[in-house]
């Protein structure tokens, strides 16, 4: 299987390296490349002297196996059931599907010109064994179609590369004087079975070739994706509210998803309305849940944002996110908890307030204090910081620092008197400066440095003041004061 | 602002717009190493349907509210639900006012908390050393009402309670805010 998306022309030679032991290795090449000599597993600086100009590129392994669950997914247009073989393959169990797409010879050239259509060429064979289809796709005709009977003879003339074994195997047989696997089948069964006695599958000639010529069974076992998990209701009469049909749909989702082991991430509900429209509303989970009671709350105060119309007769409950959900019993005898979960009542504040509403604070490791802590959601595991230098901070923290007008004694020193909130306060004691510098890495360069004082007033309010900047730092004006945060 | 009760339960803390704008949000460096779930929300009637649920949620230690003003919704039945949902699934609640007045509240303790100076910091003169704060116990259930002079001791990280304005039981609660707690 090549790309050709974005591929260089044909007539250079390029190929795809990845990272091998001993520096990038081969890992495909294209037709000009193989021309040239060029070999898959060889190493780049090797072929370089083989081939001087050869355009090199570093495959992208994960993307192309992302790639290949896709195609194998999107081949299920052709047969019910598919999967990967190896890094470069897939199988289809076309049984009883080919008839449907006027027989087998005409589905492969449907299936080469629809593979073609998405930039890809395709080698194709239709066989009975997934062996006897993997040889024939690789060493046999172009879209050989090979009848039930005729496996034996069809896999006869092929060489033994085409059995899928380990190359030692290969190397093995080819200085036994095996070379095709017609060879192998006119050797008796009996010394074969004697000398890969202990050999397992990838290295076993004989094994391999039951499985491809069919005495030995190999199942496609299809990867199937997750089980839809939804509910519906169809509704005689249409209606304008759902709410007295939500806590059935939410039962019938949890007994499904009860079934097939997951629990719910994240809900949708649908509206179909009679003229025509769709309407729908989600809610989401923080850990999968499978507790009818707690996905039918979610929706509280959601349900008005549907917008029904002329009214709906069809409700259709669906799962979108589900995550594998263990049953857990929660108490020894088995009886119901009447309290609520941590995570039941963040999601149900989250669903109500959003996610930006619910925060957990946790320490962050910086000096500006607005950054010496920072908001996670509040389930998130982070690790825990150690506690910073115990010097004295506020209890209380404005967003944003308020600016204040000062009177002081000496630039450098405390206010006397300020006024904050249009009311004057009268600073009786102070402790400071401790100034703070701003982080270089994350400032804009020009931030002014910070002299934090904690002051308390005549009435007994302790308030933490800052003055930004000096008087002759060259960073702008005189130096401005705020109000940054309360204590205790 | 608050001395919390000790354990490692998690503090869920709710805030309307208001008080939040005005008073800041709970600072984590500040309050010492504990788990504080925040919500921001908007209305003051979010603020009790929060609290409400967070009642009934046993994992937590504590649930702190905090309502600016006078808003209707915090009438009797809502600060009767919140008490009677607090004394059964024991989880105590502080509901803290700012500038608002002493009406009608179901809350089983409702205190007014008025900060006063600190007292002199022991190496510095001129800085603030532990604070002080005028408690008045003015309503309550099971305990008689009384004022005293709440003394937070930062080394032995304890409020303590002494009564120089009247001679009054003395409370083992730690206080609650401003104005009333309920609970």
């Amino acid at each position: 299987m090549e790309r050709n998306g974005a591929a260089p022309p044909d007539e250079v030679a390029a190929v795809l390296a990845r990272e091998g032991q001993h520096g990038p290795v081969i890992h495909a090449t294209n037709r000009a490349a193989r021309l040239a000599g060029v070999t898959e597993g060889a190493r780049v600086v090797d072929v370089k002297a083989i081939c001087p100009d050869l355009h090199v590129e570093y495959a992208d392994l994960a993307g192309d196996r992302l790639a290949q669950e896709r195609l194998m997914l999107w081949a299920r247009r052709w047969c019910p059931w598919t999967v990967l073989d190896g890094p470069d393959g897939v199988i289809l169990e076309t049984t009883g599907a080919d008839h449907l797409l006027g027989g087998e010879a005409a589905m492969l050239t449907d299936m080469e010109a629809r593979l073609s259509l998405l930039g890809l060429s395709a080698q194709l064979a239709v066989a009975p064994t997934w062996g006897a289809a993997w040889a024939l796709a690789r060493f046999g005709q172009v879209r050989a179609v090979c009848p039930a009977d005729q496996a034996i003879p069809m896999l006869d003339p092929l060489p033994v590369a085409a059995l899928r074994l380990q190359p030692e195997t290969l190397l093995l047989l080819r200085r036994l004087g095996l070379k095709t696997i017609g060879s192998i089948a006119g050797v008796p069964r009996l010394s074969l079975t004697r000398r890969f006695a202990s050999a397992e599958l990838s290295a076993n000639p004989l094994l391999r070739l039951d499985q491809a010529i069919g005495r030995l069974a190999e199942p496609v076992a299809s990867a199937d994706d997750r089980p839809r998990i939804r509910a519906e209701a169809r509704l005689a009469e249409p209606i304008q509210d759902p709410t007295a049909y939500l806590p059935d749909l939410c039962s019938k989702l949890c007994s499904q998803m009860l079934h097939h082991g997951f629990g719910s991430r994240r809900l949708r509900l649908t509206v179909y309305c009679t003229d025509g429209e769709l309407s729908t509303i989600e809610a989401a989970t923080s850990a999968p849940v499978r507790d009818p009671n707690h996905l039918c709350r979610l929706f509280d105060g959601k349900l008005e944002r549907i917008n029904p119309g002329f009214g709906f007769d069809q409700i259709l409950l669906e799962a979108v996110v589900v995550e594998p959900l263990e049953v857990v019993q929660t108490r020894f005898d088995g009886s119901a908890e009447d309290d609520l979960h941590l995570p039941r009542l963040i999601d149900r504040l989250t669903a109500r307030f959003g996610e930006r509403a619910v925060r957990r604070p946790v320490l962050h490791e910086s000096h500006v204090p607005e950054r010496a802590e920072v908001a996670v959601p509040a389930l998130c595991d982070v690790q825990e910081m150690a506690p910073p230098v115990a010097r004295e901070r506020p209890a209380r923290l404005l967003r944003v620092p308020e600016e204040i007008r000062v009177l002081y004694a000496v630039p450098e020193g405390p206010p006397v008197q300020f006024v904050w909130r249009r009311q004057t306060h009268r600073v009786t004691r102070y402790a400071g400066p401790e100034r703070i510098a701003p982080e270089w890495w994350h400032d804009r360069p020009g931030t002014r440095l910070r002299d934090y004082f904690k002051v308390e007033n005549e009435s007994g309010q302790r308030l933490w003041l800052y003055r930004e900047g000096l008087y002759d730092d060259g960073r702008g004006g005189a130096p401005r004061w705020f109000v940054h945060g309360m204590f205790v | 602002m608050s001395h919390l009760p000790r354990g490692e339960a998690p503090v869920l803390w709710v805030q309307d717009r208001m008080s939040q704008k005005e008073a800041g949000r709970p600072y984590l460096p500040g309050l010492g190493r504990r788990t504080v779930i925040c919500v921001e929300v908007s209305r003051p009637v979010d603020v009790l349907w929060a609290l409400e649920e967070g009642l009934r949620c046993t994992a937590l230690g504590l649930v702190v509210g905090e309502v600016w003003g006078d808003p209707g919704a915090l009438d009797f039945t809502a600060t009767k639900r919140l008490a009677m949902r607090s004394e059964h699934y024991k989880v105590p609640c502080w509901l803290v006012r700012r500038s608002a007045s002493p009406d009608l509240s179901a809350a089983r303790n409702r205190w007014r908390v008025v900060s006063l100076p600190s007292l002199t910091h022991p190496e510095d003169p001129k800085a603030p050393g532990d604070p002080r704060w005028k408690v008045e116990l003015f309503r309550s259930r099971d305990q008689r009402p009384g004022t005293w002079v709440a003394r937070y001791d930062r080394a032995a990280d304890r409020i303590d309670l002494s009564a120089p304005f009247r001679d009054g039981a003395v409370a083992e609660d730690d206080g609650a805010q401003w104005s009333r707690a309920a609970r």
